[in-house]
């Protein structure tokens, strides 16, 4: 499979008071075409950081990010990013959402597609609500569904259901899952959940506290629909947990 | 099972829902209407205990009312003032929210401009009137002119801080999805400034009103500041002063209910959601 994204020696600091504070540093990686894989690591590491680097949206001060191989400097719509506290536009009906970013298509055709995406993710029904009518877990459909109207072909996704209780957490997941069953997007998932990295992720690099560097990577090598409870599963969630320095019984 | 009368059975209760808001609204306001009955009340002992000659009852302001009312002036002077009002203030608008839009969009706009406002927004518009009398005369223009300079301010000062407000996540979306600038403006922007624009327009619009009466006491010979030193000027008629400044307040009230009838608003609404 061809290689969709490539970081070659990302390093990104920030002046503060305190002084220069280096946060990322000399991370390489790459993303295959289709692939899913999980960031994980400690709260605090850098990976939102690392995250923005890669999307486009902040500068890194050395190393270069290639997506198709092409050098990456500003965020596009081929790659959407879904963050933690979401962006859906509170003034916008969830379809007026949903038609945001529809340059490509003719604008009599908006409204249908839109519709289409509202149904993919169950939120059939209510097309005109405003956000603000809606629950956490349905606006979080929104903001998935603004994301994959425009066809992107990779997803960002920066703790994106941790805002959840754990079942709204859990059945995201699981939508998530069939969507991309359906349509093969390349996805980069940041998440300092390690069960939820093992139920969705191809790959999971575990990356260091700050300033963050690849520390360890794991292949996660089950088929989906994935059983977490089954011994494999486990014992990967221990050796992750390990690496992040966290030992259990 | 038993079928039960309800109190919200349609055939019972025409409007029930209705019916129950209006009760409710009703207990609400009972204190304050209290209040006022008892302020009119003492008002009323007052003046009959002092003897005073020239100091009006509240039944003399309400005979006072009905002859301007049947004589038409009171009409005459509440359109003369709010037509002022209408110019100035839609004036206001028209430059506020552009120049507010802009000031907080582009970074070198707002430090230029922005001490300039800061100077001049705390200028009361009464100290406006010699100048405003020098530049235009005594006529229309100065008193459209003073409501002009007093709206504005606060105006363009509400929406630069709309702008500046807008939460860092939603213009990262837009930029994301790579819209063009316009659509960034008509779909971002300007929705996501337009409740701090409802709010300057409630504050001009009460700014406003003041400076209307204000500006209307001084010179012309028309309007509800006009009608009222007029009165004291014409026979100290007490009363008609007395009239003049309680239908100011109702039509400041009006004025506020009709703006806050604009922050219900669908485009606005979502603002005040959660």
């Amino acid at each position: 499979m061809r290689t969709k994204i490539e970081a070659r020696e990302l390093t990104k600091s920030f002046e503060s008071d305190k002084g220069r504070l280096q946060v990322v540093e000399k991370v390489s990686f790459s993303v295959r075409e289709g692939e899913f894989v999980a960031l994980v690591g400690p709260s605090g590491c850098g990976k939102t950081t690392l995250m923005n680097l890669i999307a486009g949206f902040i500068r890194s001060d050395s190393g270069t990010v290639l997506i198709d191989s092409m050098p990456h400097s500003k965020p596009d719509s081929r790659g959407i990013l879904i963050s933690q506290q979401g962006s859906v536009f509170p003034w916008l009906t969830v379809r007026e959402n949903l038609m945001f970013g529809l340059n490509a298509h003719p604008p009599a055709e908006h409204a249908d597609i839109a519709d289409r995406y509202a149904d993919i993710v169950g939120l059939k029904g209510f097309e005109d609500s405003f956000p603000h009518e809606l629950s956490g877990g349905m606006l979080k459909r929104v903001e998935l569904a603004r994301a994959l109207v425009v066809k992107p072909d990779i997803l960002y996704m920066d703790e994106p259901f941790s805002a959840l209780d754990a079942l709204m957490s859990l059945r995201m997941r699981n939508e998530l899952l069939r969507i991309l069953a359906k349509e093969r997007h390349t996805v980069l998932l940041i998440t300092h959940d390690v069960e939820e990295a093992i139920h969705l992720a191809d790959r999971i690099l575990v990356l260091s506290s700050r300033p963050t560097r690849i520390q360890a990577t794991f292949e996660v090598p089950f088929s989906h629909p994935r059983k977490l409870t089954s011994a494999a599963p486990q014992e990967l969630r221990m050796s992750i947990l390990r690496e992040l320095g966290v030992e259990q019984d | 099972m038993v079928a039960r009368p309800s109190v919200h059975d349609a055939s019972l209760v025409p409007f029930p829902s209705l019916t129950r808001r209006t009760m409710q609204h009703l207990k609400a306001s009972l204190p304050s209407i209290a209040v006022i009955a008892v302020l009119i009340a003492a008002w009323w002992a007052a003046v009959i205990a002092v003897h005073s000659l020239i100091f009006p009852t509240p039944w003399a302001v309400i005979t006072g009312t009905w002859e301007l009312i049947y004589n038409g002036t009171l009409w005459q002077h509440i359109t003369a003032s709010l037509t002022r009002v209408a110019i100035g203030f839609g004036l206001a608008v028209c430059v506020a929210v552009p120049l507010g839009l802009w000031m907080g969009w582009v970074r070198g706009a707002y430090t230029t401009l922005n001490p300039i406002f800061q100077i001049l927004r705390p200028i009361s518009p009464i100290a406006w009137i010699p100048i405003a009398i020098l530049w235009f005369g005594i006529g229309n223009v100065s008193p459209v002119y003073l409501i002009f300079i007093s709206s504005v301010f606060p105006m363009v000062v509400q929406t630069t801080v709309g702008v500046h407000t807008i939460e860092k996540r939603y213009l990262r979306a837009a930029e994301n999805f790579g819209v063009s600038r316009r659509i960034l403006f008509t779909r971002v922007v300007i929705p996501a400034v337009l409740p701090q624009i409802v709010v300057g327009m409630r504050i001009g619009l009460g700014v406003a009103w003041l400076v209307v009466v204000a500006a209307e006491m001084i010179a012309l010979h028309s309007g509800l500041g006009y009608m009222i030193m007029d009165s004291r000027n014409a026979g100290n008629r007490y009363d008609l002063v007395v009239a003049g400044m309680i239908i100011i307040g109702l039509i400041g009230l009006s004025l506020d209910g009709l703006m806050r009838l604009l922050e219900g608003n669908r485009w606005v609404r979502w603002r005040y959601a959660h």
